[in-house]
């Protein structure tokens, strides 16, 4: 079993955001970065399943400047055997990043290909769809459940509703939702072990895309509320408000 | 001109709530240089789509194929792509599937894709749109040239009513390829709506002291008559008091219902951001100095097992009259 995680680099999602001169980015100043909370799902399934397995090589790969090379770290302490670092400027055109990950990916020879359902930066929500149709291998994005048997995966997805259900063989590529799994946490030995881990590190150019970031702004602040009043005394003034001011019962 | 193709989504031989929307959006972007709105339905061939036209669709395209019983991505890329030459933007509602599926779409069409969108404009050769970024905490405003692909954030535009009668296409699915193979939807039995689609979402956080007090928030919801969904705050659904489908905030969804009803929420900026674009926001918290009430319109401060079976009774009364 090879298996390829595609990781990214986010700010801490307690982080406070405040908007960059230039206004088409964030200022990074004080900001904690960290393995992109839903890449820890997909971490966390490949080592998890080559465990399984028994035998097989687990691989992180991320595109960016030399910042990630620290979150690739993160994630060879937590157990991922080897790391490679596509070291160039990511686009805001989702496609460019997808092809040039997959351009690392083909031939590979991975049997899975997996990643975060989403950044919790930039909300993209495209590139391991992307990379699947580039790549042309069967794709479910957000799976909560992963069974791999006789080289074939049954996932699960939520839906509206509902919980979708899919199968397809393998090599597939899949984005990991909250739910599939509890990350494990770097242990002090395995942050010992990630420094002497095959660590390589790939150039490459990232076409500009036909994506253009305008502006980034805060949203609106929200109207300042009041207090209704105190305990179940409230409640009359609160429905009040609610039915006959904000109609909204 | 900018001809659109909304690409419906249908669950067991029905439309989705949120086509209207879809088109209104569609709309939006065709009337701005005088195109004209495709809706594609594809289906095992027996969608009632009568209501399409009136809703933007100039003309309903229709796609039948014995694999669409369930969600095919596979196969709609794959018609979607065939036809996809005569649009200047690809719409989707950014549901489960529909997010699933724009990227496909753009990755096989080679067009660049926006998700989440809450407002699309055309201006030249540039489609301009909004879209929330950091959960939600800023706001993105992002250039996209060339065919495009959109999935639009079910909300952002309400319904039109007024269109003209669609004409009816039917046209061929090409071969393709099922890579992907789904079984089915196993739908949940409580009987109360997702977050992502409820017109009222009551959630609960550490205040609640224990999960079997969610029972109370499910009763509040319940008295909301079918309209109201329960969530949760993340700190409850990483101890296992509720599923994290439930969880709102910036590692759950992002909600944006007409009411918002927190309990026992402090109101961490994590959750914040998944939350504050709801039209209504009340807060009811023990403790008055919590963050949740800089963000709430309406607050009672107290404690949570006296407040809310009493706003439940409240709502039940007004409900039935």
């Amino acid at each position: 079993m090879k298996i390829a995680v595609c990781l990214r680099r986010t700010p801490d999602t307690t982080a406070k955001i405040v908007i960059a001169a230039g206004g088409t980015s964030i200022d990074e100043t004080g900001v904690k970065f960290v393995p992109n909370p839903y890449d820890e799902y997909a971490i966390e399934a490949a080592i998890a399943l080559k465990e399984k397995a028994g035998a097989g090589e687990t691989v992180v790969v991320a595109l960016g400047a030399d910042s990630v090379q620290e979150t690739l770290r993160t994630a060879l302490a937590m157990g991922i055997d080897r790391a490679v670092h596509l070291q160039g400027n990511a686009s805001a055109d989702g496609l460019e990043n997808a092809r040039a990950l997959a351009d690392h990916v083909r031939g590979g020879g991975y049997d899975l290909v997996l990643f975060g359902k989403l950044a919790v930066d930039d909300y993209g929500q495209q590139t391991g769809a992307m990379v699947a149709e580039l790549l042309e291998l069967p794709c479910a994005t957000a799976i909560t459940m992963l069974e791999i048997a006789d080289g074939r995966a049954t996932v699960e997805r939520e839906v509206e509703g509902g919980v979708e259900q899919a199968t397809c063989a393998l090599p597939a590529v899949f984005t990991c939702d909250k739910g599939l799994n509890n990350p494990r946490l770097p242990s002090l030995k395995g942050i010992m072990a990630a420094r002497k881990k095959p660590f390589d590190i790939a150039p490459v150019t990232v076409a500009a895309g036909a994506v253009t970031v305008a502006s980034l702004v805060l949203p609106p602040e929200r109207a300042a509320g009041r207090i209704v009043g105190e305990g179940a005394a409230a409640v009359p003034a609160l429905m009040q408000l609610l039915v006959s001011d904000a109609k909204v019962i | 001109m900018a001809n659109v193709l909304a690409v419906l989504e249908v669950r067991n031989g029905a439309l989705r709530k949120g086509s209207a929307e879809l088109l209104a959006a569609a709309r939006r972007l065709a009337d701005a240089s005088g195109g004209t709105v495709d809706a594609l339905v594809c289906s095992t061939g027996a969608v009632n789509t009568d209501t399409l036209g009136a809703a933007g669709a100039d003309r309903v395209l229709s796609a039948s194929h014995a694999d669409f019983a369930n969600y095919c991505p596979d196969g709609t890329v794959a018609t979607v792509a065939s036809v996809s030459a005569q649009y200047r933007a690809i719409v989707v509602s950014a549901s489960a599937t529909g997010k699933d599926l724009a990227p496909r779409i753009a990755a096989r069409i080679n067009a660049p894709c926006a998700m989440d969108v809450t407002s699309v404009d055309l201006s030249g050769d540039t489609i301009r749109v909004v879209r929330p970024v950091y959960a939600g905490k800023a706001l993105q405003t992002v250039d996209l040239r060339g065919s495009t692909v959109i999935a639009v954030r079910p909300g952002a535009y309400a319904g039109l009513g007024a269109g003209k009668a669609g004409a009816n296409v039917s046209i061929t699915v090409p071969p393709f390829t099922k890579r992907l193979d789904v079984t089915g939807i196993r739908t949940a039995n409580t009987g109360l709506l997702d977050v992502a689609e409820a017109r009222v979402v009551i959630s609960g956080g550490r205040g609640l002291g224990d999960p079997k007090h969610f029972v109370l928030l499910e009763e509040l919801a319940a008295a909301f008559g079918g309209e109201a969904a329960v969530g949760a705050s993340r700190a409850v659904v990483d101890a296992g008091w509720a599923e994290h489908g439930a969880q709102v905030g910036q590692t759950g969804k992002t909600v944006a219902p007409e009411l918002y009803i927190a309990v026992g929420i402090s109101g961490a900026i994590q959750h914040l951001a998944g939350m504050r674009t709801a039209k209504v926001i009340v807060a009811i918290n023990r403790d008055k100095d919590a963050p949740i009430f800089k963000v709430a319109d309406y607050g009672i401060v107290g404690d949570l097992f006296e407040v809310v079976p009493a706003l439940t009774a409240a709502v039940k009364q007004v409900k039935a009259h």
